[in-house]
C-alpha cells in the first residue's frame, strides 16, 4: 500500500482545530497536489467538550478516513494528551502546548514541549492564532506538506482581514520549530 | 460566498458538495429547518440559492418545510429539504403526501444516532429503515447512499433526476463522516452530467387530467399556477385528482404508484464492486462503512485471503438479484453498518446465505479492524 500520514490535532471546542485541519489538507491536497481528507470529532457543544481533527495525507485515494496510526499527535490539553498518546505510532511526533499540558508522557516517540500559546501572543499579539503557530510549527517538524502550500491555504481559508495576523503567526510557528531540529 | 469553478479541483465537504450539486440539477428552492449535522446544507443554500435567483426559506419545523417543498415542487420548481434523524421523522407524514400526490422533490438526511435526539453531533447509519418506511402505507420512495464527497455531489444530480422522471420523493442518505469530511474533489465534466427534467403535458387546461393513465407509469405534469386547475390530494384518487371510494380505482392507483418503480428498477439500481470474481467473502457495504471496508479489504487482500466487496449506491430500491447474481461462489457475507443490523436481513433476503453482522451504535465510525477480525475468522 502506498503513502499514508495520520495527523489528529486535539483538544477543545473553540480552539480552532477543525479550521487549522482543513488548511493543512488543503496545502496538501490543492496546492501540493497530493490527496488529502480532514475529518473531525466533536460534542454538542460550541465551545468547550472535546474536540478532535484529524488529517490524512496520502499519495493514493483514501479510503478510510480516519487516524488509527498516527504520525503526528498535536495535544492542546492534558485531557486529549493523556487519552490519544497511546495511538501514535513508533516514531512518531507528539507535540503539545505546553501552557496547558504539563504532564508529558513517555513514549516511542519524539516529544516537542512549546508554549504555543504564549508564542501566540508575543508574536502575533492574539492567543486566538495559537492553531495557526501550531501548525507553522507542524510544517516545519513534518515536511509533510510545503511551507508555500500552507501558506496559500490558510490565505483561503481565514477569514477576510485576518492574512496578515495568520501568515505572522504562521511564520512564528515555522520559525520556532527550525531551532529545535 | 463566491460561485464554484467547476474546472478546478476543490476541498470541500460532503454537504458542501450536496448544496452545489443540487444547484446543478436545477433545484431554486430550498425549504428546512437547520439541524446537526445537515446544517451547513442550509447554510449554504442560503447564500447560494439567491444568487441563482432562487428561493431559500428558513421554515418554523420540519413538517412545513416537507410541506413547503412539496408545494414549490407542484408549481414545476426543483425543490429540497435537509434534515437529519429527528426532522426526518417529522417530514414522514409529508414525504407519504409527496409520494401519494406523485410530487418530484429530494430529502437528504444527515442521518446521526437515535432514537429521539439521540447523538446530535456523532456518525450512525441507523436511518436506512425510515428511509424506506417511515411513513405509512406501500409507498414508492427511492433512497441513495453515496461514501465520498465527489459521490455525493453525483448521487444528488441523480435524486433529482429520479424524482422528476418517476415524480417521487428521494431521499439522500449521508451520514456525519460524509457530510462533515472535507476531501478533494474533481468535479465532472459539464458534457458528463445528465439532467432530467420532469415530462409535461401537452393537453389544454380543459382537457387535462392530473393522473391520466400513461403507458410509462408516470402521469405528465402541469405546473400549479399556470392555467391547469386540479386537485392534490392525500386521498386515494382516480385520474381526477378527486377522492374516490370505486375499488377498482383505487386498486390501480397502489399498483401503478409502486409499480412506477419496481418496473424500472434495473435502470434505477447502482452498486459497485472490486474484487469480487473469485472472491469467497464479500462485504457489502453502503455509506461511509464502504469507506472502512475498503481498506479492510485492500489489507487483507495483501495477505492472500479471497475478499471483495458489494458497495451498494441505490439503498432502495434494493438490489436483491443484483446480489443473488454474486452470492454463487459466496460462502459468507459480512455486512457493516452503524445500526444493529437494518440491511444485514435484506442481504440474507437476497442470498440466502449465512450473513456476519458488524455494528457499532457507540457513535463511532466502524474500524477497518473491526471488519479485518471477522474477516480472517470466517475465512479461517
Amino acid at each position: 500500500m502506498g503513502f499514508r500520514y495520520e495527523f489528529r490535532l486535539s483538544g477543545s471546542g473553540g480552539q480552532g482545530l477543525i479550521l487549522a485541519g482543513k488548511i493543512l489538507a488543503e496545502a496538501a491536497a490543492i496546492y501540493d497536489d497530493k490527496n488529502a481528507t480532514q475529518s473531525q470529532s466533536y460534542g454538542p457543544e460550541a465551545r468547550g467538550g472535546s474536540s478532535r481533527s484529524e488529517v490524512i495525507v496520502s499519495d493514493e485515494e483514501i479510503d478510510y478516513p480516519k487516524a488509527v496510526n498516527i504520525n503526528l499527535l498535536l495535544c492542546f490539553t492534558q485531557e486529549a494528551c493523556d487519552k490519544y498518546y497511546k495511538d501514535i505510532q513508533e516514531n512518531g511526533i507528539l507535540l503539545v502546548d505546553s501552557n496547558y499540558v504539563t504532564n508529558v508522557p513517555e513514549g516511542e516517540f519524539k516529544v516537542y514541549s512549546l508554549p504555543i500559546t504564549e508564542i501566540a501572543e508575543k508574536e502575533a499579539g492574539k492567543t486566538l492564532v495559537a492553531n495557526i503557530v501550531a501548525l507553522g510549527i507542524i510544517t516545519e517538524l513534518t515536511g509533510i506538506v510545503s511551507k508555500e502550500a500552507v501558506e496559500s491555504a490558510i490565505l483561503s481559508r481565514v477569514p477576510k482581514g485576518t492574512e496578515e495576523l495568520n501568515l505572522k503567526a504562521f511564520n512564528a510557528g515555522f520559525d520556532r520549530a527550525k531551532t529545535l531540529k | 460566498m463566491q460561485k464554484i469553478n467547476r474546472q478546478d479541483a476543490k476541498l470541500m465537504t460532503g454537504n458542501e458538495a450536496c448544496a452545489e450539486a443540487a444547484i446543478v440539477a436545477g433545484m431554486r428552492f430550498f425549504a428546512g429547518y437547520p439541524i446537526t449535522p445537515s446544517s451547513e446544507i442550509a447554510e449554504v443554500l442560503s447564500r447560494r440559492l439567491p444568487q441563482e435567483k432562487g428561493v431559500f426559506i428558513q421554515m418554523e419545523d420540519e413538517l412545513a418545510s416537507m410541506a413547503a417543498i412539496i408545494a414549490a415542487s407542484l408549481t414545476g420548481v426543483k425543490s429540497m429539504t435537509a434534515t437529519s434523524g429527528p426532522g426526518f421523522s417529522l417530514m414522514q407524514e409529508n414525504i407519504g403526501y409527496a409520494s401519494m400526490a406523485e410530487v418530484p422533490c429530494v430529502i437528504v438526511s444527515v442521518q446521526r444516532g437515535g432514537p429521539s435526539t439521540g447523538l446530535p453531533t456523532l456518525p450512525s447509519q441507523a436511518d436506512v429503515m425510515q428511509s424506506r418506511w417511515g411513513t405509512h402505507g406501500d409507498h414508492p420512495i427511492i433512497v441513495v447512499t453515496p461514501s465520498t464527497v465527489r459521490e455525493t455531489f453525483d448521487w444528488t444530480i441523480k435524486a433529482f433526476n429520479f424524482a422528476e422522471r418517476f415524480r417521487v420523493p428521494v431521499v439522500v442518505l449521508l451520514d456525519e463522516i460524509i457530510a462533515h469530511i472535507t476531501e478533494k474533489i474533481i468535479f465532472p465534466k459539464e458534457e458528463e452530467i445528465k439532467i432530467i427534467e420532469r415530462k409535461r403535458t401537452k393537453e389544454t387546461p380543459e382537457t387535462y387530467l392530473p393522473y391520466k393513465y400513461t403507458d410509462s407509469d408516470i402521469p405528465l405534469f402541469a405546473d400549479f399556477g399556470s392555467g391547469y386547475r386540479y386537485n392534490v390530494t392525500g386521498l386515494s384518487h382516480d385520474e381526477t385528482g378527486f377522492p374516490t371510494n370505486d375499488p377498482k380505482k383505487i386498486d390501480n392507483l397502489y399498483r401503478r404508484l409502486n409499480q412506477k418503480i419496481e418496473r424500472y428498477k434495473n435502470e434505477i439500481i447502482e452498486f459497485k464492486t472490486e474484487f469480487l470474481e473469485d472472491a469467497e467473502i464479500c462485504v457489502v457495504a453502503y455509506g461511509s462503512s464502504a469507506r472502512s471496508t475498503y481498506r479492510a479489504i485492500r489489507q487483507t487482500r495483501e495477505a492472500g485471503i479471497k475478499v471483495g466487496i458489494f458497495q451498494i449506491f441505490t439503498i432502495w430500491p434494493f438490489p436483491y438479484e443484483e446480489l443473488a447474481k454474486v452470492s454463487h461462489h459466496i460462502k459468507k457475507f459480512i455486512v457493516p453498518e452503524m445500526n444493529l443490523g437494518q440491511i444485514a436481513h435484506e442481504v440474507s433476503c437476497a442470498t440466502r446465505c449465512d450473513v456476519i453482522k458488524v455494528n457499532r451504535v457507540d457513535g463511532g465510525l466502524i474500524t477497518p479492524d473491526e471488519i479485518l477480525e471477522r474477516i480472517k475468522h470466517v475465512s479461517v
